[in-house]
C-alpha cells in the first residue's frame, strides 16, 4: 500500500466515470434543460492532475471543470516581487527562496529596464539561493554569520505552518540574522471573496486536500451555510478527483429531491471530505497552534484578483524581529503592474482561460513567460500550454 | 506548490525522520505531526511532515469505490 498506484486504478477510475456520467445524464433527462454543472478546482495541483489524467474529457459535457485562484506562485502580486528584488540587492543579504518564485515577473516585466525577476536578477549577481524547505534557509543563516538571510516566504495553509516553525526555530537558536519576508495567502478567505464578486456562478467546490490536512474542514463550512454550495475536500489522484465529482454531482442530486430545480433545497449544502485518509475533520492541530503562534492574519494583495481582507499572514510582535518588512526598509512605491493583454487576473478568477488570451502560445510560454499564470508549472496557463494547446 | 506525497517513516532522531518513497530516503522533519511512529505514513510537504496517512481509511475507501464499480456494471 503506497496510496498512490491505488488511487490511480484504471478500473476504479471507470466505474466512478460511469457513475457520474450516469447521474448527470438522468439529472439532464429530468431537468430538460440545457445547464452545465459549474465545479470549480481551487487547487493548483488539483488543476494539473485533471489535465495530465484527461479526466476532462472523461467527463459528460454539462460537467464543466473550471480552475481557481489556488497556485500561491500565481497569486504573488507583483509588488511582493519587486519587494523581493529590491531585498536581494541589499548589502550582505542572500535570499532564500522556494525554486517556484524564481522566474516569476516583477512589475517591470514588460519594460525591459534591468532585471525583472529572481532568476535575473541571481545572473547580475545577487546571492539568491533556492532552497526545498525553510530549514535550509536557516542553515543558510547559520553558517554565513556575517550575512543577512532572507527567506520568501510564499504558499498557502499547507507551507505556512513550516514557515512559522523555522522562525520559531530562529528565536530559540538565537538567530538573529534570519527574516521571513511573508507573502503567504489563506483559501478560505480568497473563495469567499470570488463568490461576493459574483462573478462566476460556481455549483460545487472541489477543495484543497493538502491545505485541509492542516485546516480541517470547518473553516469551508461558511460557504456550504451562506453560499449553499457543496464543497468536497479532495485528494490529488485521478480516482480521488472523480469520486469527488461523483459526490458533488450526488449533492446537487440529493439538493433538487422534492424541490424545484432550480432553485434547490438549499439547505442540503454541506462540506465532506473525500480525501479522508489525509485530512481530519479538525485538521492538524498542532500546525494550526504554532501557525497562530508566529502569524496573524492581514489583508493581503491577489495578482490579478487585488486586496482581499484576512486572507494574508504576518509576523506577530513577538517575533517582529525575523520579519523582514521590520528589518528592512523595502520602498513602498507600489508600481502599476503593465503586462498588457495579459489576462492572468480573469483566468484566477474563473471568468476566463487562457484559450481566451491572445499572448497565449503567441509571445507567452512556459519558456517566455509573460504572467505568473505561465510561470509556475501549476499555473492555469502553464497546464493548458502543456494538455491542451492543441486540442 | 501544494505538491505533498506519501512517505514512509523509517527513522525518527528527535524532530527528524529518514523517510522513504519509491527506494529513495530524505530527512524531514515531524515537528508539525503528533504520535509519528517508524512504519507510519506521513504526507511530505516542502521538508516536512503535514499529517499522518491513515491506512485503514485508505483501504476502507478503496473497497466503498470498488462496489460503486460494480455496481454501474
Ligand atoms: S497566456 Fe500568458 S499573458 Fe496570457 S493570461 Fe496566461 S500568463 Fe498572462
Amino acid at each position: 500500500m503506497q496510496f498512490v498506484d491505488e488511487f490511480c486504478s484504471p478500473g476504479l477510475a471507470k466505474g466512478l466515470v460511469e457513475a457520474i456520467n450516469g447521474l448527470v445524464d438522468r439529472v439532464d433527462r429530468v431537468d430538460r434543460m440545457d445547464k452545465k454543472i459549474v465545479l470549480m478546482e481551487v487547487c493548483g495541483t488539483h488543476t494539473v492532475s485533471i489535465f495530465r489524467h484527461g479526466i476532462r474529457n472523461l467527463l459528460a459535457p454539462s460537467i464543466r471543470l473550471v480552475s481557481g485562484p489556488g497556485c500561491p506562485v500565481c497569486v504573488t502580486d507583483a509588488w511582493d516581487i519587486d519587494s523581493a528584488l529590491w531585498l536581494s540587492m541589499q548589502k550582505d543579504v542572500i535570499l532564500a527562496t522556494f525554486g517556484d518564485m524564481i522566474r516569476v515577473p516583477g512589475s517591470q516585466a514588460q519594460k525591459g529596464e534591468g532585471a525583472n525577476s529572481l532568476e535575473r536578477q541571481r545572473v547580475g549577481g545577487a546571492d539568491i539561493r533556492v532552497v526545498y524547505s525553510v530549514l535550509d534557509a536557516l542553515d543558510i543563516a547559520r553558517n554565513n554569520p556575517t550575512k543577512r538571510v532572507v527567506f520568501l516566504g510564499i504558499g498557502f495553509e499547507t507551507t505556512a505552518p513550516s514557515i512559522a516553525l523555522g522562525i520559531r526555530l530562529a528565536k530559540e537558536q538565537g538567530l538573529d540574522n534570519f527574516f521571513v519576508y511573508s507573502c503567504h495567502k489563506l483559501i478560505p478567505p480568497a473563495m469567499k471573496a470570488l463568490l461576493e464578486s459574483g462573478e462566476v456562478r460556481i455549483d460545487g467546490f472541489i477543495c484543497p486536500g493538502h491545505v485541509s490536512t492542516i485546516i480541517g474542514a470547518k473553516p469551508y463550512e461558511f460557504i456550504a451555510e451562506q453560499y449553499h454550495i457543496p464543497c468536497v475536500i479532495t485528494g490529488f489522484e485521478p480516482v480521488d478527483i472523480l469520486q469527488a465529482i461523483l459526490m458533488l454531482v450526488k449533492a446537487r442530486d440529493r439538493a433538487r429531491i422534492g424541490g424545484q430545480c432550480p432553485p434547490y433545497n438549499k439547505d442540503q449544502a454541506r462540506v465532506e471530505i473525500q480525501y479522508s485518509r489525509a485530512v481530519k475533520p479538525e485538521g492538524n492541530v498542532v500546525a494550526q497552534q504554532i501557525l497562530a503562534e508566529v502569524f496573524e492574519p492581514t489583508d493581503a494583495a491577489w495578482r490579478g484578483i487585488g486586496v482581499i481582507p484576512d486572507s494574508g499572514l504576518k509576523i506577530r510582535q513577538e517575533y517582529s524581529q525575523f520579519d523582514a518588512n521590520m528589518a528592512f526598509e523595502i520602498p513602498q512605491t507600489h508600481i502599476e503592474t503593465n503586462l498588457s493583454g495579459c489576462i492572468c487576473g480573469k483566468i484566477l478568477r474563473g471568468i476566463a482561460v487562457p484559450l481566451d488570451c491572445s499572448l497565449f502560445g503567441k509571445g507567452c510560454s512556459p519558456e517566455e513567460p509573460i504572467g505568473a499564470c505561465m510561470v509556475s508549472s501549476e499555473g492555469t496557463c502553464a497546464a493548458y500550454y502543456k494538455y491542451v494547446r492543441y486540442e | 506548490m501544494c505538491l505533498g506525497i506519501p512517505v514512509k517513516v523509517r527513522k525518527i532522531l528527535g524532530s527528524m525522520a529518514d523517510v522513504e518513497t519509491g527506494g529513495v530516503t530524505r530527512q524531514a522533519s515531524i515537528a508539525l505531526v503528533e504520535d509519528v511512529r517508524v512504519g507510519d505514513f506521513v504526507i511530505l510537504h516542502a521538508g516536512f511532515a503535514i499529517q499522518k496517512v491513515d491506512e485503514q481509511d485508505a483501504i476502507e475507501t478503496l473497497r466503498l469505490l470498488e462496489e460503486i464499480g460494480i455496481c454501474n456494471l
